[in-house]
């Protein structure tokens, strides 16, 4: 075996634009954490309210939200964000499909959407299996009590279901984070894809891939953390989710 | 709105679709799938292993893995397993490896720690006494793995298995990075030559739909049928 290898490449200036590998790097963990905390913001809006459409007693609401979810998780990522990149332009008035190719940022704008989309249909799986591990008593007494049904979602049911999937939330978020890599193909410089550039200059392919790996286990480690102070912040005694 | 598409070119390259990149895609991911659970049984058992520098080792593996993004993944084994198949024959130069071969190792590799999990569950839902019971009768270790804890934790997560080979299938579109003719890999070529990018990927999304919405539905219906027998 005769790999060179060579740590100091990271100070070395990256041939394309002003700083070292290590600044390219982080450059990308930014647009890595900007694309996956806006996609978050989606998902997270959009499958609380499927989730939520599909524990109601409307069946059509039931079926729309089973529908969006089967549409979401049964295609892969990439392709949906082919479908997207490539197809939704086509799909629009010409005017507003030429103006979104146009656009400086469209990959990253493309992978907020697929990303927010795909990961929304699991957000509502999670929703939905939070509301229903609620024992029914709950929603009963909420009307018993005179709420609506909406007032019985806002004040009883989603805010313990919230409390009870914090833990798969984490892994979503974890989860979107890494599935940002994928939006590489589209185009987005963002960490994997630094990695991969750093690797294809420099031809340091173990130490590019490398600090990439080390980044991502951080950023994981501290979303950890952080999720559990948060559900620690949250927790209300003597609830299910305040259980230990 | 589809007046000025034209869909013949599935017709033109369907048997190129399905006969080189499908089957391409189908048996990486069946391959896949069989070494990913031998290996990922195999990890579930080293971390619940007795001996503790194993259960560290396999742990640390899986969770490292689990971390980081499949894309980078697939770089990682890309360019590594020339390095290890150099160093396993002792030879000087990295050796050269296929693209077959160096995308089914990245996947056993990748989903053992996916499947690794779901046995460790499995092996953990089958009680405790069973093993005992197996020590008392006078079987060995994988013996009583073999004849008596597999069987049963194989058959609780059956259902978890299948739906994890259904995620496999999909992920296996994501050799595209490596420009490997898998179904999306021939679908986006023959996009690009003809200039139909619409249709194509339109095209690639509604099969996908089709296998794995046909694929998890099985699965729930075994799920149903298994809860039934226990």
């Amino acid at each position: 075996m005769n790999y060179h290898w060579n740590w100091n490449i990271f100070w070395q200036p990256h041939p394309e634009g002003g700083g070292t590998y290590m600044t390219s790097l982080f450059d990308g963990l930014g647009w890595t954490l900007t694309t996956a905390l806006s996609a978050w913001i989606i998902a997270l809006v959009l499958g609380a309210l499927v989730g939520t459409m599909r524990t109601t007693p409307k069946a059509w609401m039931v079926r729309l939200g089973n529908a969006y979810v089967e549409l979401f998780r049964n295609i892969p990522l990439l392709v949906q964000m082919f479908l997207w990149y490539f197809v939704m332009p086509e799909l629009l008035p010409k005017g507003m499909g030429d103006w979104l190719k146009q656009l400086p940022s469209s990959a990253f704008i493309t992978a907020v959407l697929s990303l927010g989309f795909f990961t929304s249909a699991r957000v509502a799986e999670q929703v939905k299996a939070g509301i229903g591990s609620l024992p029914r008593g709950q929603t009963l007494a909420g009307t018993a009590l005179g709420l609506t049904l909406p007032q019985t979602y806002r004040y009883i049911v989603l805010p313990q279901a919230f409390r009870i999937i914090l833990p798969p939330l984490t892994s979503e978020f974890l989860n979107i984070i890494k599935n940002s890599a994928v939006a590489l193909t589209i185009g987005l410089v963002e960490l994997t894809a630094r990695a991969r550039s750093m690797q294809e200059f420099s031809f340091q392919v173990f130490e590019a891939f490398t600090a990439a790996t080390v980044i991502y286990i951080f950023v994981n480690i501290i979303v950890v953390n952080l999720m559990r102070l948060l559900e620690k912040k949250v927790a209300v005694p003597g609830l299910i989710a305040a259980g230990h | 709105m589809f007046a000025n598409f034209d869909f013949n070119v599935i017709e033109r390259s369907w048997r190129y679709l399905f006969f080189d990149g499908m089957a391409f895609t189908l048996k990486l991911t069946l391959l896949a799938m069989l070494g990913g659970i031998v290996v990922g049984t195999l990890l579930a058992m080293c971390r619940l292993s007795s001996f503790k520098p194993l259960a560290l080792v396999a742990g640390g593996y899986v969770n490292l893995v689990r971390s980081i993004p499949l894309v980078l993944v697939i770089f990682w084994f890309y360019f590594l397993v020339p390095y290890i198949g150099a160093w396993l024959i002792g030879a000087n130069e990295p050796v050269h490896v296929g693209a077959f071969s160096s995308s089914l190792i990245t996947f056993v590799m990748f989903e053992a720690c996916y499947y690794c999990e779901i046995m460790r569950a499995g092996i953990q839902s089958v009680s405790r006494g069973q093993v005992s019971a197996g020590h008392a009768l006078g079987l060995n270790y994988w013996q009583t793995m073999g004849h008596i804890v597999l069987p049963q934790a194989f058959r609780n997560m059956a259902p978890v298995l299948l739906t994890q080979t259904v995620v496999l299938f999909q992920d296996v579109s994501l050799v595209y990075v490596l420009s490997i003719t898998d179904f999306v890999g021939a679908a986006s070529k023959v996009a690009q030559r003809d200039g139909r990018l619409v249709e194509m990927y339109l095209f690639v999304a509604l099969v996908y739909f089709v296998l794995c919405y046909a694929l998890s539905s099985l699965v729930k219906r075994l799920e149903h049928r298994i809860a039934i027998i226990r």
